[in-house]
């Protein structure tokens, strides 16, 4: 199956993100709405052509005015940010001069222009118009995108059809061949339904390919994006670890911090990496591992919103797991953290040497300080088991309510 | 007598792994790569303990369980996974695991948990104490069968310590208790995570699809 992306066909027009220029009304130069500047940007002609034809078309019975309002409600104006430019009066002038002068001429000589044959010329040029600005980019992507769009805008196209339909039956009319026409619409209409007919089920199959075309595509741009995911990091990670093959604990490091990053990058969909007790508490258990080497298993149990008072806890608990990867010389260190109704707990061991808790020098600010006292001064509690040989667990309590 | 193991994993080099690291108290007498060998070889062999992978084609650990454990086989299992997906964890134990421990587990570890399988206890790793306690904590709605849809206050200090990073031993020394009632204790948590058909266990698994 052909898979290629739509390419974007190099166009000479100055929208470089539309595939096929847009009928937009430009801000900049515009005379009345800038109407006849975008068609004439459109049809890469002078805006004086149209201006004049829009002139022209007026004086006759005034269908340039219905043109004109059709084409500025139906087209975009282009995006312009700052002050609007002052229009140019005196052009302005100029052509409502010609106007005048030219509607005093027919006026006088009663030109044989007139009659319902020109008002049904225009119609079908205004419905035209309207469906050719709908289609857009329409043409370029017919084949993929088309059915969607039209369904999306199928208000305008109807309104545009209905114009041309209008129109054309209102030529047919003044020209008095409504009646001749008749048989030659009945055989049109009976071969288009018959083509109809014969193509149904191949433009069935069409759309179907092109659902089927689409869908694989995003499946494969899916797989692009992992393939980049895992070339980034994974593949990153691995031929770091090659490289520093001769040092254990960094492959060691490496290894966690990638398993890590996989981990959250499958289980873990949500980007809201700091707002909960439980996420901060395996953010800081990740910092504290990449930076000491020392592998930190993580529980949680309950979860519920960082509070600054929650937040010192996880930063007093961050201080025992650096202080457990620093000095136990454990080769595991594990972090509990349980949140219950009315007070949250966290629990960092290691079974590594332990300390004798007095022989503390006071000036050992990590645990006097980080710990100890930045638990009591939000309101909390921090209880230290420890003895050599026995491995240290640090007890953090706060409760959740304000005292 | 020395257990007698199966190792049940895809990844070959995995099952070389474990087989190098075990002690010598266990004798692995065979090495299965996906579901139907598995239980080919576990008809055969009768292995006191298989040690499950929970991911394998085919239908995965799971199905291995399902399909061993029908025909009334009282072979024990251990599940063994790299995945911390609380689906796969409660999805293992409640097929009829008798333990879960993760793929990082040292080799004297898995070695004293294949043993503890093989007596009829429970195994639990930190992180399945933490998601039990988190399941039966999670809901206010009250038990349907209170004897198994809730923990008993000694269950849940057992799996606080156990999530804590304490081995059976120290639970044992910390509650004043013998290692044997830690043990009795535990296999009840995995009766009630086995048997309680409360909803909520299942669906607290499947909600919470992350560590």
């Amino acid at each position: 199956m052909p898979d290629k992306p739509p390419t974007q066909p190099p166009t000479a027009s100055q929208a470089a993100d539309a595939p096929y220029p847009r009928l937009r009304r430009p801000v900049e130069g515009r005379l009345i709405a800038g109407v006849a500047q975008g068609v004439a940007e459109q049809l890469r002609l002078d805006p004086v052509v149209l201006r004049l034809a829009f002139v022209l078309l007026t004086v006759v019975q005034g269908v340039g005015v219905v043109a004109y309002a059709a084409l500025w409600m139906f087209t975009p104006s282009v995006p312009h940010t700052g002050p609007k430019p002052a229009r140019d009066w005196a052009q302005l002038t100029a052509y409502a001069a010609i106007g005048m002068a030219l509607t005093a001429l027919t006026m006088l000589t009663v030109g044989t222009l007139r009659g319902f044959g020109t008002w049904a010329i225009a119609v079908v040029g205004i419905g035209g118009l309207v469906l050719w600005q709908q289609a857009d980019s329409l043409r370029q992507r017919w084949v993929s995108g088309a059915v969607r769009k039209v369904r999306s805008s199928w208000l305008r196209t109807a309104f545009g059809l209905l114009l041309v339909v209008v129109g054309a039956i209102g030529f047919l009319a003044a020209s008095g061949e409504l009646a001749a026409a008749q048989t030659g619409l009945m055989f049109t209409g009976v071969v288009v339904g018959g083509i109809a007919v014969i193509a149904a089920p191949w433009i069935t199959v069409l759309v179907k390919e092109l659902q089927d075309e689409r869908r694989e595509r995003i499946r494969q741009e899916e797989r692009a994006e992992l393939a980049a995911h895992v070339h980034d990091s994974v593949l990153h990670t691995l031929t770091l670890i090659q490289r520093n093959a001769h040092d254990p604990r960094e492959v060691l490091r490496l290894a966690r911090a990638q398993e890590r990053e996989l981990r959250n990058w499958l289980y873990q969909p949500r980007a809201d990496a700091d707002r909960t007790v439980a996420a901060a508490v395996k953010r800081v258990a990740a910092e504290v591992e990449d930076e000491h080497g020392v592998p930190i298993e993580v529980v949680c149990v309950g979860d519920a919103d960082l509070t600054p008072r929650l937040n010192a806890l996880v930063q007093a608990a961050r201080q025992a797991m650096v202080n457990a990867a620093k000095y136990s010389e454990a080769s595991v260190v594990s972090v509990y953290a349980e949140v219950e109704p009315e007070e949250v707990t966290v629990f960092v061991r290691d079974r590594g040497k332990g300390f004798d808790l007095d022989a503390v020098p006071p000036d050992r600010m990590g645990i006097r300080e980080s710990i100890i006292g930045r638990m009591e001064r939000n309101g909390g509690a921090a209880r230290i088991r420890t003895a050599p040989g026995e491995g240290t667990e640090v007890t953090l309590t706060m409760k959740r309510e304000e005292p | 007598m020395t257990t007698r193991v199966l190792i049940v994993d895809d990844h070959r080099l995995f099952r070389a792994g474990v087989r190098a690291e075990l002690g010598p108290e266990v004798e692995v007498v065979g090495e299965a790569g996906d579901v139907d060998s598995a239980v080919r070889a576990i008809e055969e062999l009768k292995p006191d303990v298989v040690l499950l992978d929970v991911h394998m084609p085919g239908g995965g650990g799971q199905e291995v369980l399902r399909r061993v454990l029908g025909k009334g086989s009282p072979v024990r299992f251990l599940a063994l996974s790299v995945s911390d997906a609380a689906e796969d964890v409660i999805g293992v134990i409640r097929a009829g695991a008798r333990g879960y421990v993760t793929k990082t587990i040292g080799g004297k570890e898995l070695t004293d948990a294949i043993l503890r399988v093989a007596d009829g206890d429970a195994v639990f790793s930190p992180r399945l104490a933490g998601f039990v306690l988190d399941a039966f904590a999670s809901t206010q709605a009250p038990p349907i069968d209170p004897e198994l849809d809730s923990l008993t206050q000694r269950e849940r200090e057992v799996l606080r310590l156990i999530a804590r990073g304490y081995a059976y031993k120290e639970i044992a020394k910390e509650l004043f208790i013998s290692v044997k009632t830690v043990e009795t204790h535990v296999s009840s948590v995995l009766r009630k995570l086995q048997l309680s058909n409360r909803h909520e266990l299942s669906r607290w698994a499947t909600a919470r699809r992350l560590v």
